[in-house]
Formats: C-alpha cells, sequence, structure tokens
C-alpha cells in the first residue's frame, strides 16, 4: 500500500513509523513543511521524507499525489490546511481514501461540511475516554458511525428513571434508535422486548444523531 | 444590501472602506482588534473581532443576512474553507475569495468558487509593463 502522510509532527512522523516497520511492506512518504523538523526526519526516514508545503499542488506532485496514493492522512497542525490536503486529494487526484486530523474539534463541522468524513480528533476521543471512566453525564456517546448517520450510547438507568421497573418493549423509544444490551452486575445480555430495566442497569443504544434529547427523556428523566 | 468582509487587512479594509462609500451595509471581520483602525476613525459599518473559521461569528457578523461575502484574510487555505461554509452552509449566493496562489485558485475556480488571485493579476500586470516597454536598439558595443 502507498501512503503519502502530510506533517511530519508527532502523529505524522509515528504514524509513517508505524507503516514502515517490517513486514507491513508499505510505501509512505511523509511531508514536512518546517525546515528544522525536516531535517531531524530526514536522518530517520532519508529519501521518504520530502521538504514543502503539503497544499501546495506542486509539493503533492512531487511526492507522487498523481499515482495516486492508497490513502492520503493529513495531520498537520493546521485544520484548514488538512481540509484543503484532502480536498486536493481527493477531488482534483481521485485519492479513494482521505483520513484527517481534526485539532480543533470545533472545526469538525467544517470537515463533515465538506465530506471529510474519516476524521480523528484527540480531544474528542480523549473527552469520549474520560465520560466512559467518570459517567457524570447522563448519556455518554462510546463510537460514531459516520457513514451510517448512526452513534452508540451509554446510560445508566438509576432509580428514579422513567424506565427502571419497564419492559423493553413498553418504552416509547424514539423513531431511528434501538437498545443494544443491558449490563447488570458485570454480566451484559442482549436488549429484546422482554427484557426489564432495572435501576443501575447499564445501557447501550444505538440511534440517529440529533435523538439523544428524546432518548434522554425516555430512559433517564420524567 | 449587506456586505460581510472577512479579513481586515490592507486588502480587505479598503474593499471594505469602498463599499461603505458605495451605500452598501458593510461588517468587517477580523481576529486582532487592530484591524479596526485600518478602517479609519469615521468607520459606521460592523466590526467582529474573533476568527473567520469560527461559525458563531460568522452568525454574529450577520452572515445569514449577507447579500456579499468577501474573504480576504492572509491565509489562502483559511479563506478556502471560510468561502466554502459562506456558500454550502450559509447558502450564500456571492462570495467571492482571494487565493494567492494560482494553481490552488484554478482549483477551487474548478470547484465553484469565485477566486480573485492577485498573484495571478501582477503576474499579468507585470507581463504587460514589461512588454509594452520602449526599447531602444542597443548600440553596438565597440572594443
Amino acid at each position: 500500500m502507498y501512503v503519502l502522510i502530510a506533517g511530519g509532527g508527532k502523529i505524522g512522523a509515528n504514524l509513517a513509523r508505524s507503516l514502515l516497520r517490517d513486514g507491513h511492506g508499505h510505501e509512505v512518504t511523509l511531508i514536512e513543511q518546517r525546515r528544522d523538523r525536516y531535517e531531524q526526519l530526514e536522518h530517520e526516514f532519508e529519501h521518504q521524507v520530502q521538504l514543502g508545503d503539503a497544499t501546495e499542488i506542486h509539493v503533492l506532485e512531487r511526492a507522487g499525489i498523481a499515482r495516486p496514493p492508497d490513502v492520503v492522512v493529513a495531520v498537520t497542525g493546521d485544520d484548514e490546511d488538512n481540509i484543503v490536503i484532502c480536498q486536493l486529494a481527493r477531488e482534483k487526484y481521485g485519492v479513494v481514501k482521505v483520513v484527517a486530523r481534526v485539532n480543533d474539534p470545533r472545526n469538525q463541522t467544517h470537515f463533515d461540511l465538506l465530506g471529510i468524513s474519516a476524521t480523528v480528533s484527540a480531544t474528542v476521543s480523549i473527552m469520549a475516554l474520560i465520560e466512559h471512566e467518570v459517567p457524570e453525564h447522563d448519556l455518554i456517546h462510546l463510537l460514531e458511525l459516520r457513514k451510517e448517520n448512526l452513534e452508540i450510547v451509554e446510560v445508566q438507568i438509576d432509580k428514579n428513571a422513567p424506565a427502571a421497573g419497564k419492559r423493553v418493549e413498553k418504552l416509547k423509544l424514539p423513531n431511528g434508535s434501538r437498545l443494544i444490551s443491558i449490563t447488570r452486575n458485570g454480566r451484559s445480555e442482549i436488549a429484546i422486548g422482554s427484557t426489564e430495566l432495572q435501576p443501575g442497569d447499564q445501557v447501550l443504544a444505538i440511534l440517529q444523531p440529533g435523538k439523544e434529547d428524546e432518548l434522554r427523556r425516555v430512559l433517564l428523566k420524567s | 444590501m449587506r456586505a460581510l468582509v472577512i479579513g481586515c487587512g490592507r486588502v480587505g479594509s479598503n474593499v471594505a472602506i469602498q463599499l461603505a462609500d458605495e451605500g452598501w451595509e458593510v461588517t468587517a471581520v477580523d481576529e486582532k482588534e487592530e484591524a479596526l483602525t485600518r478602517l479609519g476613525e469615521n468607520w459606521r459599518g460592523g466590526f467582529v473581532l474573533g476568527h473567520g473559521m469560527d461559525v458563531d461569528v460568522l452568525r454574529e457578523a450577520g452572515i445569514e443576512d449577507a447579500d456579499a461575502v468577501i474573504v480576504a484574510t492572509d491565509g489562502d487555505n483559511t479563506n478556502i474553507v471560510i468561502a466554502q461554509v459562506a456558500m454550502k452552509r450559509f447558502d450564500n449566493q456571492c462570495v467571492v475569495v482571494r487565493i494567492l496562489d494560482p494553481a490552488r485558485a484554478d482549483f477551487y475556480t474548478e470547484l465553484g468558487l469565485r477566486t480573485i488571485s492577485p498573484t495571478k493579476t501582477a503576474i499579468h500586470d507585470l507581463l504587460e509593463a514589461a512588454r509594452a516597454c520602449e526599447i531602444k536598439p542597443r548600440e553596438p558595443v565597440t572594443s
């Protein structure tokens, strides 16, 4: 597989390293704009790293964008640069798979708007882990399935929740949502119509984004 | 008519001032407060402090009611993103965007953006000026 990586910071360099590790047989080109960083990287990656601004077309072409690569990964520290790199790769050179880093979570909507769906944000990932470990929030986002436009969330049923003591089939769940499983005393089972919810249960649900409030109302708040 | 000018540097501020002189209702956006001084003491239009990629800033500056959006910050890629947000998210019909790099300007023109590339204009004007020089034939060099 040929992978073009734009941005030779910690993420870019470690990605390149992982891809090049013995046995994978991948081909990698790394593009770094800052000369000091480039010179350091050159010691390790030699001809596999190139100096330049990856949002410039001639730099991308020198790095082999026209072949085109199997994957282009845009992991610079600037969201606008990552967006432009992905658009050039996809629209101008027909790269099928583009992956981008989102530095500022507030820019996520711009990536979504422009159809760059494979995005990774360290802030968002760490937040999700914190929320999972420290369940202060009543509804925790576990996984976003962007392509499918679905997400998986976890909720904890407490004593006063309207859903406590009810069977799944009796719940007026919002359209576009479904319960997946119930975890009770460390044991999980798939949620079916006759499953009864009890205080303390951890429930996984799958739903369309935007249905969170309705689901919260049915399960958690009266 | 309402115009939103994003990026109030040398270019943006002059565009804002001239549009205001022509009777437009203009709001300028810049992330630096000093930019306001470029608009002069008599500036009667709006000014919003903030980054043009911030949707809340764009809303505050009135992007939803703007008849024209001029994007002229000093970053090509920043401009490219803001212009697409104005067009695709806020459905603005008249978005003009400054892109210095001619290659990127061409690409985004193909994608449907109304791009202005000052670099291209400079290349063109410099070439024209050079061609227009009246060149006297050189005297043969005698040794």
